[in-house]
């Protein structure tokens, strides 16, 4: 079921920087990356719940603040030799505007 | 683009190892550039020339050494000539010419035709028998003799003459080494270590005939013996000559291009005629040839990014090590050993367990190095030597190597665990010790076979398997998680450091992405590694005209505070020399009151730590604390943190100077500078040190009569006492050299490197000749600093606490309302 959510402008995320979308379950980090593309995370690392959104984006990956995993913005997995992923959520733009689909349950890779 | 459809033409003669490396990284660089033919005398493809030693002691075969099949020219669409040898070059018409008369065109030539065996001109030097030690051909005439014949001589005492020696006697033979001189391998050896070779070669069954002048070769239809000067013959059914070799430059100078020793180069590889490019043996660069295969990969990349058309690299030459590749025998020697006036020596040696080490150090540093018996840290030695490190400080221990070196609670791990991470394991591909630990963690290797094929390293020679092994053994073993230093910044790039500081400054580039692109980065937007340092270069050379990279900075320092590990922040006001006041306290209090912050601590830097604010609450926090008059502590900067001080003379009946006083004035005057990592400050009253300014990164120690500067200490995860700057009569003197030092510390050091790593690097005395001697210098620096504050010193809190800046950063994007 997809249910979609306008949360905001492109202009509202810096290129190659994040913002976070609070909802009852947790945070949702929102990233863009440099070409305009924009993906959503949950904002828990999977190594030790660092916040993603706080981390440095380069290409289409994040690096967590707090021990350097690098997390595959799209998947939501580590970059080998680092294991976990972290719940990616759907994500469009169109006309500028940013849309989200929260997912409810486990991992599912974004389009 | 045109060059696409219409491919230039480049064509390689010689399809050696030196020829070969340069097409591989250009194929890496621009693998479509170039339509290649390669042309090699050999019938084979690219194979490992150093392994030969190996080959012929029946150790490995030919095909072991193969580096390049031929399957692997044909997915690189390279048209391979093998067995075809260039009899001419026509430049008027850019063609070579082969023997059998082929012309092909070239846009772009490449020379690597090596070097040949010298042969002496003796009488009987042509007779069947006779032969050099340079290619496949050679190893398997040698391999076929030693099974119908009995006797050996080889003529030359160096580094391949002994290994031919070595492997004929392992396949079987009597063998008698003749040498004209009295040491084996003088020239990379002394007399000591020579003598000790030569020993243990003997035990092994070698035969030294030395000094010996050879006269003749003696035999009708073959070889059957050698004469020598003497008068004394030697029965031979087999000779080989290994007394060195020479350029194999004929095809080049018959072409006109300029030739002295070898063929003569520029810094970007090129000949005297510019589409004709020459790498390798053949080559002679700055007046220097070659014979070892690490220089050679330096030039090759080089030679490679300028066809690649990428090319502001330039070769500038290279020190070499050598080791002998006779197994059970541990041999290393490396820079310049001739005893000289100027030269000072640490020699040790231990006949019992049959070590020897001598260590030649010039103006505190080394130059040059011999090991015999226990060579596992002629690695770190050869990198203190290419990196000309100030040793003066370890000299008393430098002798038993980097596991004998304080390092503050590491003790007691083996060498490899001690060397840093740029330590160069594999002197022949240059892979150092963080590129195979890293290799190693990420890709998940085990086996030294593994590690040869993704990092390359102990991948040529081999010598270094031992310590690739060891590396291997303790990445496996133990968590090991330091941030790599590697030469070249990251995986995004090839370059280092001081490549992109200096490219910033001579192609006046102002932005991430102009740097990237200048310098041809691997990666779209780079890494949480190579962006900050590029981030920190670009603000240190251009004060007040970059702009800011947020997105480039470490979450710290774009928001001003420390993340915890609950993803909530820390905030540290300045407290000015460690000095506070009741209503600075009072504030802290009321403020940890009103956001019911969890802890409040003293930290280790005479301040007060607000710990565990949620990063929504921030910019409120830090209003409430500017009202109070603080501002940021920088505790998350790489910038200027805190200024320790004692109570000095305005209290202590020991207090020779007002050193609370001075401290203020320091931080006051320096804070909000970047660095390239952090910068920590101390002043003590007198002698006892109470503020424990000498492990601190700059230290003054107040006298009756002045101020001693102190600096390059640290005492976190190395511990390190600082070392004597120079001492000044003034404060206004303690200034200025201290903002100088950090100056000039701003514009060399490379990101994240603290200051005692910084004067590791470029040494104690050139910082003292810029800082104190050179007062014009020290004013100049002095001034550049003084400029840049103009545009960091302001706070950074007050500007999101009342201006709104960066107000995103505190807010979320959306809060939504989901079951
Ligand atoms: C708060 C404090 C501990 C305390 O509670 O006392 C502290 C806390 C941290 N230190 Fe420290 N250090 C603190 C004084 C020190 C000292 C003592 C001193 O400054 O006199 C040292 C040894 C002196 C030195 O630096 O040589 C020290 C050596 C380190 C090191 C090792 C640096 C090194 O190059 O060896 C690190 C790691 C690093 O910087 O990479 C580190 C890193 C850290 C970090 C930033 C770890 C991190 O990355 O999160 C901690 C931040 C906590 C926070 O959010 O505030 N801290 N740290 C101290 C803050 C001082 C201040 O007022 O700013
Ligand atoms: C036995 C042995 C052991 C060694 N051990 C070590 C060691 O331990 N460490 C180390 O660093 N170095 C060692 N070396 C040296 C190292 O092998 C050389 O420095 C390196 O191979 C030189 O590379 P190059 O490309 O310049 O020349 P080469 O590898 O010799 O390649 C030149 C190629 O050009 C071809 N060629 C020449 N003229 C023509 C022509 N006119 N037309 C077509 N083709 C032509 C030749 O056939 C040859 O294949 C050793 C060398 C030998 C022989
Ligand atoms: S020593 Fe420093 S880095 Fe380590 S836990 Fe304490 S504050 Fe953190
Ligand atoms: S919590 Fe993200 S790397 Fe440790």
């Amino acid at each position: 079921m997809t249910n979609w959510i306008e949360i905001g402008t492109l202009n509202d995320i810096p290129v190659l920087g994040s913002r976070v979308v609070r909802t009852a379950s947790g945070d949702i980090a929102v990233f863009r990356t440099a070409d305009d593309e924009v993906f959503a995370l949950d904002d828990r690392c999977p190594h030790k719940g660092g916040p993603l959104s706080q981390g440095i984006v380069h290409n289409k990956r994040v690096t967590c603040p707090l021990h350097n995993f690098v997390i595959e913005l799209r998947s939501g997995t580590a970059v080998a030799p680092d294991e976990g992923c972290t719940r990616a959520h759907p994500t469009k733009v169109e006309n500028d505007i940013v849309w989200l689909c929260v997912q409810a349950a486990v991992a599912a890779p974004a389009e | 683009m045109l060059e696409k459809i219409n491919k230039q033409k480049l064509v390689v003669i010689g399809n050696g190892m030196a020829g070969i490396r340069t097409v591989e990284v250009l194929l890496d660089r621009a693998p479509d550039l170039y339509d290649i033919t390669v042309f090699g005398s050999e019938p084979y493809g690219n194979y490992n020339r150093i392994l030969l030693s190996p080959v012929l002691a029946g150790e490995k075969t030919v095909n072991d050494i193969m580096l390049n099949t031929e399957q692997w020219y044909e997915d690189n669409g390279i048209t391979l000539r093998k067995g075809e040898m260039i009899e001419m070059i026509d430049r008027r018409t850019c063609e070579v010419v082969t023997v059998e008369g082929a012309r092909v065109p070239y846009d772009r030539l490449l020379i690597a035709t090596g070097s040949n065996p010298i042969m002496l001109p003796l009488p009987g030097k042509d007779l069947p028998g006779v032969i050099g030690f340079r290619d496949i051909q050679d190893v398997e005439r040698m391999v076929q003799a030693s099974t119908s014949y009995k006797n050996a001589v080889v003529i030359g005492g160096g580094l391949l003459g002994l290994e031919a020696a070595n492997g004929l006697m392992k396949r079987g033979m009597n063998v008698t080494v003749v040498h004209l001189l009295d040491t084996l391998m003088e020239r990379q050896l002394d007399q000591v270590a020579g003598g000790l070779l030569r020993k243990s070669l003997e035990e092994r069954g070698m035969v030294f005939k030395m000094p010996a002048q050879t006269q003749a070769i003696l035999g009708e239809d073959r070889v059957t013996g050698v004469r020598f000067a003497d008068g004394e013959e030697l029965p031979a059914d087999l000779v080989v000559m290994a007394v060195g070799i020479r350029p194999n430059f004929e095809l080049a100078r018959k072409a006109g291009l300029y030739c002295e020793r070898g063929i003569v180069v520029s810094d970007t590889m090129q000949t005297y005629d510019g589409r004709i490019y020459a790498v390798g043996e053949c080559v002679q660069h700055r007046r220097q040839t070659y014979g070892l295969v690490a220089p050679l990969f330096d030039q090759a990349k080089v030679c490679a990014n300028h066809l690649a058309m990428k090319g502001f690299a330039t070769y500038d030459g290279s020190v070499v090590s050598t080791k002998l590749k006779v197994t059970g025998i541990d041999l290393f020697s490396a820079g310049d050993f001739a005893p000289g006036a100027d030269k000072e020596e640490i020699v040790m040696q231990d006949a019992s367990r049959g070590v020897y080490k001598r260590i030649i150090l010039r103006d505190k540093k080394i130059i040059g190095a011999v090991l015999y018996g226990d060579t596992i840290d002629g690695p770190w030695y050869f990198q203190h030597l290419r990196d000309g490190t100030d040793v003066s400080q370890m000299r008393e221990r430098l002798v038993f190597g980097a596991a004998n070196l304080g390092d503050g609670g590491h003790s007691g791990k083996n060498s490899v665990a001690a060397m840093s991470d740029d330590a160069e394991i594999c002197g022949c591909n240059g892979v150092c010790k963080g590129t195979i630990v890293k290799a190693i963690s990420e890709k998940k290797l085990f086996t030294i076979d593994d590690v040869r094929a993704h990092t390359k390293a102990s991948s040529s020679c081999g010598s270094c398997t031992g310590l690739v092994e060891q590396v291997l053994a303790f990445t496996l073993g133990g968590d090991y998680s330091a941030a790599p230093k590697v030469k070249p910044m990251c995986a995004c790039t090839d370059h280092s450091h001081d490549d992109a500081r200096r490219v910033i400054i001579e192609n006046g580039l102002k932005t991430i992405p102009d740097v990237m692109k200048f310098m041809d980065w691997k990666t779209p937007n780079g890494c949480h590694s190579c962006r900050p340092a590029l981030n920190y270069y670009l603000l240190a050379t251009w004060p007040g005209e970059y702009r800011d990279d947020q997105q480039s900075r470490y979450i710290n320092e774009r928001v001003h505070a420390n993340i915890q590990k609950d993803g909530t922040y820390s905030v540290v006001p300045r407290m000015w020399g460690g000095v506070t006041t009741p209503d600075e306290l009072r504030a802290i209090a009321d403020v940890a009151d009103k956001f019911k912050i969890p802890t409040v601590k003293v930290t280790g830097g005479q301040r007060i730590d607000l710990l565990g604010v949620k990063k929504e609450d921030l910019p409120a926090v830090w209003a409430d604390l500017n009202d109070a008059g603080m501002v940021s502590g920088h505790a998350y900067a790489k910038g200027l943190r805190t200024v320790k001080t004692c109570v000095g003379s305005e209290w202590c009946r020991f207090g020779t100077q007002d050193s609370t006083g001075l401290g203020i004035k320091l931080e006051k005057f320096m804070w909000g500078s970047w660095t390239p990592a952090k910068v920590k400050l101390a002043v003590s009253g007198c002698p006892r040190n109470c503020a424990e300014a000498t492990c601190k990164d700059v230290g003054v120690v107040c006298v009756d009569s002045g101020f001693e500067i102190h600096f390059a200490g640290a005492a976190g995860l190395h511990i390190k006492g600082t070392e004597f700057l120079g001492k000044v009569a003034t404060e206004e003197e303690t200034l200025e050299v201290i903002v100088a030092l950090t100056q000039l510390y701003r514009e060399q050091g490379w990101y994240l490197e603290r200051m005692y790593k910084w004067c590791d690097r470029v040494g104690l005395d050139a910082i003292r000749k810029q800082v104190v001697d050179d007062v014009a210098n020290r004013k100049a620096l002095f001034s550049r600093f003084a400029y840049s504050q103009q545009f960091s010193q302001s706070d950074p809190w007050a500007a999101r606490a009342k201006r709104g800046v960066d107000r995103n950063e505190f807010t979320p994007l959306a809060e939504l309302e989901l079951a």
